[in-house]
């Protein structure tokens, strides 16, 4: 039976199109003008506001420090948050059903009040230098989206797979890596992206966290806008999308082709 | 290779529920043993504690003389095969057969050999390569039964391995996991819910319900002569009627059924009879005859449904609500009265429940 398209399904869809790429458009033109000011469509066509980033110091060290805190708060989330999902699942059926719930609350408390409480107990309570309470603070930001995205692949697993392996002569632990993390591994994958982008482009927490000497690539754009309104600001827009694209890419790569292979 | 299993009075419990209770299973070596009963009988915990996921409240289970009780499930070496086939979806069918092998460090050329060897037997030589997503669920069940035959293990153990295949593939792989079973002369335990797979495939059978063994026998003797009330109506005993004698007379018994029945009965079939007994016998064991005059019990013929075999009557008694069969060259008219009249090879005597 052939389908009709449907008028006003197709219309939507571009809208949604248009909203979700348009922006795009429009900060990639702004950043390739050749004017001083920010414009769209771009009068001129030039790069050299995306050389003016690497001239600015403030912007190469922030682009450095987000993509530390990005990688360090993703990685130690997932250090958490995988052996929490696998539990969650695991033993779902001992544990009470709103303990599962208790590891998105995060998500559901403003970020700026999770900020403020960050600042007043990590780096003021305990004096914690900036970079590692900014570390504390973006694992707590992504753990959610870690513990949701990797349960949610548990949830898809049927543990007598494990249960076979363990029988066969491997040890739980052992098992855990060559037989559970191997087939959960897509769901690894995009929990890595999530945190990170989550981390990456983080301002309402990193704005209460960052200080003298250390800043965020966002907090330093926003920074930047408050002095200046050169294209700058949309060549490091652009700079970021390409970075969060190149990150996709490389975990696809590396951790992603033996699994499109199964 | 194989040895003998033996589970002494084990106790189990989820949290504060008490699952099993004082469960003794003893399987000699190379003997097949199923554990038959419905859902939440406890067959499948028996086996999860057998396999060491689960840990009994008190009791040990030995496999060969060493005791298995306190050792992690992964030092067991235990076959099982699970219903789902729990194959690893990101290994082949030939890494999923020599996973185990790999776990005991035999080496690359040996473990290729062997497992080759044991997918031929399993008639899947060609699938080597392939991955479990791309299979049938016979295929499946088959890698399933491969991976644990390999590893030669001592105890081989079945969680309803059958119940996720159409009917006709149940059979014959039933049949097939039998004959591997033979050939290898490995001790098994087989769970299932399903009466004819059970006693198909089993030396013996123990029948479950509520965390007990109500009878564990060989099929013949269970279908023939169930030990009590629960397991003659498991295995199909439609008529159960409660009587006491009333008169001894040699080997010649008078017994009264409710509502005055009266039958009379031959120690020379029934061995002994106690005072009081329940009388279990099939629809098949209850003859339909229309000769008013025939010792038996007075009924009134309600609905008539054909069996191909026979015609099948539910009958009101005064003794209760009986199902009785009759031939099929005289049927009779629901409504009309008949007798029924026990068949003794087929009636069993039970103690009272």
């Amino acid at each position: 039976m052939p389908t009709k398209l449907n008028p006003v399904l197709i219309g939507c869809s571009v809208l949604v199109y248009i909203f979700l790429v348009g922006p795009l458009i429009i900060v990639v033109g702004a950043a390739l003008s050749d004017t001083t000011y920010l414009t769209f469509p771009p009068q001129g066509l030039s790069l050299r506001w995306f050389e003016n980033i690497f001239e600015i110091a403030a912007f190469r060290r922030t682009i450095i420090t987000s993509l530390q805190i990005a990688l360090l708060s993703t990685g130690i989330a997932l250090l958490i948050g995988i052996p929490a999902a696998y539990a969650l699942n695991r033993y779902r059926i001992q544990l009470p059903g709103w303990l599962s719930t208790l590891f998105v609350l995060p998500v559901l408390v403003p970020e700026l009040v999770l900020g403020f409480s960050l600042l007043k107990s990590v780096a003021i309570g305990f004096s914690a230098p900036i970079f590692v309470s900014l570390v504390i603070g973006h694992t707590l930001l992504v753990l959610p989206y870690v513990v949701r995205v990797i349960s949610a692949s548990l949830a898809a697993f049927d543990f007598s797979v494990e249960e076979a392996a363990i029988s066969l002569g491997s040890p739980p632990l052992k098992t855990f890596f060559t037989i559970v993390l191997p087939n959960v591994r897509s769901g690894v994958i995009a929990a890595f992206i999530l945190a990170f982008i989550t981390s990456i482009n983080d301002v309402s927490i990193s704005i209460f966290l960052t200080g003298p000497g250390i800043s965020t690539l966002p907090i330093q754009i926003l920074a930047h806008v408050e002095q200046f309104f050169d294209p700058t600001i949309a060549s490091v827009s652009v700079l970021l999308m390409a970075l969060t694209v190149a990150v996709m890419a490389v975990v696809e790569r590396t951790l992603g082709l033996t699994f499109l292979a199964k | 290779m194989t040895q003998p299993l033996s589970v002494n009075s084990i106790t189990a419990h989820y949290g504060t529920t008490k699952v099993l209770e004082d469960l003794s299973l003893d399987i000699a070596e190379g003997e097949l043993v199923s554990l038959l009963g419905a859902s939440g009988c406890g067959k499948t915990t028996t086996l999860r504690l057998i396999a060491g996921f689960l840990q009994p409240t008190s009791g040990t289970i030995t496999l060969g003389g060493k005791d298995l009780t306190r050792l992690p499930a992964h030092a067991r070496d235990i076959g099982l095969v699970f219903q789902n086939y729990a194959l690893f979806p990101h290994m082949s069918v030939a890494d999923n057969v020599g996973f185990g092998l790999k776990q005991r460090a035999v080496n690359a050329d040996e473990r290729k050999r062997r497992v080759m060897a044991m997918l031929e037997r399993v008639g899947l030589t060609q699938f080597a390569d392939r991955y479990p997503a791309a299979l049938s669920g016979g295929q499946k069940q088959r890698v399933a039964l491969a991976r644990a035959l390999v590893i030669e293990p001592p105890l081989l153990m079945f969680d309803e391995p059958l119940s996720n295949l159409d009917a006709k593939l149940r059979v014959d792989m039933r049949v097939e996991i039998r004959q591997l079973q033979r050939a290898n002369g490995t001790t098994s335990v087989y769970v299932t819910h399903d009466q004819e797979e059970a006693f198909s495939i089993s030396d013996r059978v123990a029948i479950m319900h509520q965390g007990r063994i109500m009878q564990l026998d060989t099929p013949e003797r269970l279908y023939q002569r169930p030990a009590n009330a629960f397991v003659a109506r498991f295995v199909g005993f439609e008529n159960l009627i409660a009587m006491r004698v009333v008169a001894r007379d040699g080997i010649k018994i008078t017994a009264e059924a409710a509502g005055g029945v009266r039958l009379t009965l031959s120690l020379e079939h029934y061995g002994e009879i106690p005072d009081s007994f329940v009388l279990a016998c099939r629809a098949d064991g209850l003859a339909v005859t229309a000769d008013m005059a025939h010792e038996g019990i007075p009924a009134t013929l309600g609905l008539r449904t054909y069996l191909g075999r026979a015609y099948q009557y539910q009958c009101e008694t005064a003794a209760g609500h009986l199902v009785a069969n009759g031939p099929l060259t005289t049927p009779l008219e629901p409504g009309s009265t008949a007798k029924l009249v026990p068949v003794p090879e087929q009636c069993t005597i039970l103690k009272p429940e």
